[in-house]
């Protein structure tokens, strides 16, 4: 194709998005709000994926405290029997001391206050270490049916709560954005409609003279193209600058800890930009490829 | 040059427009097809244009079975076989000259070859006084001659003629047919629909009649035939 045709092709382009500005303008915002929505559910589910992620990394032990009165030998038995059930990859001894210092520590400025305990009130445990998470529920059954334990203590729950939350958000986003996508698409093929009709005789004329389809074509996919680039970059925009200023309210009023979970702001807009540019030029151009099949016969 | 074999049209609602036509027209040659609204002559045009596909036969152009051309060729099918229509289809919003280079724009020739082509044609119409005025300042003739100069700016070698001098008066209608009469001599083969009777009998050409989807009579040097 040569220069001047491409030219010509996104000057009628433009000059369809101009000539129906209103259309364009409505265009243009139901793909900004779709891929905005859209956003909001990836930021959502990244995050808690990424929260269920470091979650699973951090508990994927199984802590069982064991009963006060054992003794050496019955503990080292406990621990034989614990190790030999299925599933497990490695299990550590924890005193009720070394539990104390490692509270100590993780209490930091306030660990003194436990120095004012009169005796230590933590258990002996042992911390299983599983070489799946998805091996839990047996190793738990397992502990369960050992003499000795007091308490079992994992986090399974919590991790698949999590991520069945995750599931939710997505599965109901899903439907959401297929809804506003295909708002989007029906407004932009409208919109595409009103330049047809601006430009029928013109159409017509380029028939019987000869013009290639994909040469009447051209114009009023770019002209899709650009409105679903527009709306892209517009949701691009708040998504960005809204997850920024979500991300730092988080991590400056609430609870720092919190945004170390967090998928960063730069990792976000990477994801994202990329994946909004791709969806909205490809419902601006499936929109122009609707109404050019239903009302350009060419 | 353009020839029918056979070629029956059956639309759809099972109106049989075209029935067995057979025909030959030889290149450079001028003819009137002729018969009352509703005989076939514009089925006989759009499956010329391959607007509409004949339910049987073969329809030849150079050599070429258009009804087995793909639908992606149809653009350089008409690059070779323009038409021109009673309503001239101007662009309002475009001049002479720019409605005329459009024709050429559309098909991506070079800016050189429109500037050297779009003049010329227009002086073959005789509208070089007017190349940048807009439509809605000419005459119905005027208007005409673009319309014919659009039509002929890209050389094809059939030019079609769908009652050109309909909207016209007998006078003004005669100078288009000067026009057509001169492409003609340039050796563009015209077929040209019409109710013109006058025309048609003052020109002496070939003349085909379609009474009800039929060639009822194709005769050299021919009359109208029809008391109108």
């Amino acid at each position: 194709m040569k220069i001047r045709t491409i030219s010509y092709m996104f000057k009628q382009g433009f000059i369809g998005i101009w000539r129906n500005r209103g259309m364009s303008v409505a265009s243009i915002s139901s793909v900004a709000a779709s891929l905005a929505v859209l956003g909001v559910i990836i930021t959502l589910v990244l995050n808690i994926n990424n929260l269920s992620n470091v979650a699973q990394m951090q508990f994927d032990s199984i802590q069982v405290y064991l009963e006060d009165e054992l003794t050496v030998e019955e503990t080292m038995d406990l621990g034989q029997q614990i190790g030999s059930i299925e599933g497990i990859h490695y299990i550590e001894y924890e005193s009720k001391e070394d539990a104390l210092a490692k509270m100590k520590e993780q209490w930091g400025d306030q660990g003194h206050l436990l120095e004012t305990l009169e005796e230590n009130p933590l258990p002996h445990s042992y911390i299983i270490h599983l070489s799946n998470i998805d091996a839990a529920d047996d190793v738990v059954a397992g502990l369960n049916s050992i003499e000795g334990i007091e308490e079992v203590k994992y986090y399974k729950d919590l991790i698949d709560n999590m991520l069945s939350i995750a599931t939710f958000i997505r599965t109901i986003g899903l439907v959401l954005i297929v809804i506003l996508v295909l708002i989007a698409m029906f407004i932009i093929s409208n919109t595409i409609k009103l330049t047809l009709n601006a430009r029928k005789q013109e159409i017509n004329i380029m028939k019987y003279v000869g013009a290639t389809n994909w040469f009447i074509r051209w114009p009023f996919l770019i002209e899709g193209i650009v409105l679903g680039l527009i709306g892209a970059v517009i949701a691009s925009i708040i998504v960005f600058y809204g997850y920024e200023y979500s991300y730092n309210i988080i991590s400056t009023r609430f609870y720092v800890m919190l945004s170390s979970y967090m998928v960063s702001v730069e990792q976000m807009a990477s994801r994202v930009i990329a994946m909004f540019v791709v969806l909205g030029t490809g419902v601006g151009a499936l929109g122009s490829i609707i109404s050019l099949r239903k009302h350009l016969k060419v | 040059m353009i020839q029918f074999k056979n070629v029956n049209k059956v639309y759809n609602k099972g109106i049989q427009a075209l029935t067995n036509i057979n025909l030959t027209i030889k290149k450079g040659e001028f003819v009137f097809l002729v018969g009352p609204s509703g005989a076939g002559k514009s089925t006989f045009i759009k499956l010329l244009l391959k607007e509409a596909e004949p339910t049987e036969g073969q329809i030849i152009i150079e050599g070429q079975d258009i009804t087995k051309l793909s639908r992606r060729k149809i653009p350089n099918l008409r690059r070779n076989l323009s038409v021109v229509f009673q309503d001239f289809r101007l662009l309002p919003n475009k001049t002479v000259y720019e409605n005329i280079a459009f024709a050429m724009e559309v098909i991506e020739a070079s800016p050189k070859e429109i500037r050297r082509q779009v003049p010329m044609i227009l002086g073959m119409v005789g509208l070089s006084d007017k190349a940048k005025q807009y439509p809605h300042e000419l005459s119905g003739g005027e208007r005409q001659r673009v319309s014919i100069a659009r039509s002929i700016v890209n050389n094809p070698s059939i030019l079609i003629a769908d009652e050109p001098t309909g909207n016209l008066d007998p006078e003004t209608a005669w100078e288009i047919m000067k026009v057509l009469k001169q492409i003609n001599r340039r050796g563009t083969t015209i077929l040209m629909a019409t109710h013109a009777k006058d025309i048609v009998d003052i020109m002496q050409q070939r003349v085909i009649a379609i009474e009800k989807g039929r060639v009822v009579r194709d005769e050299h040097k021919g009359a109208y035939g029809y008391e109108d």
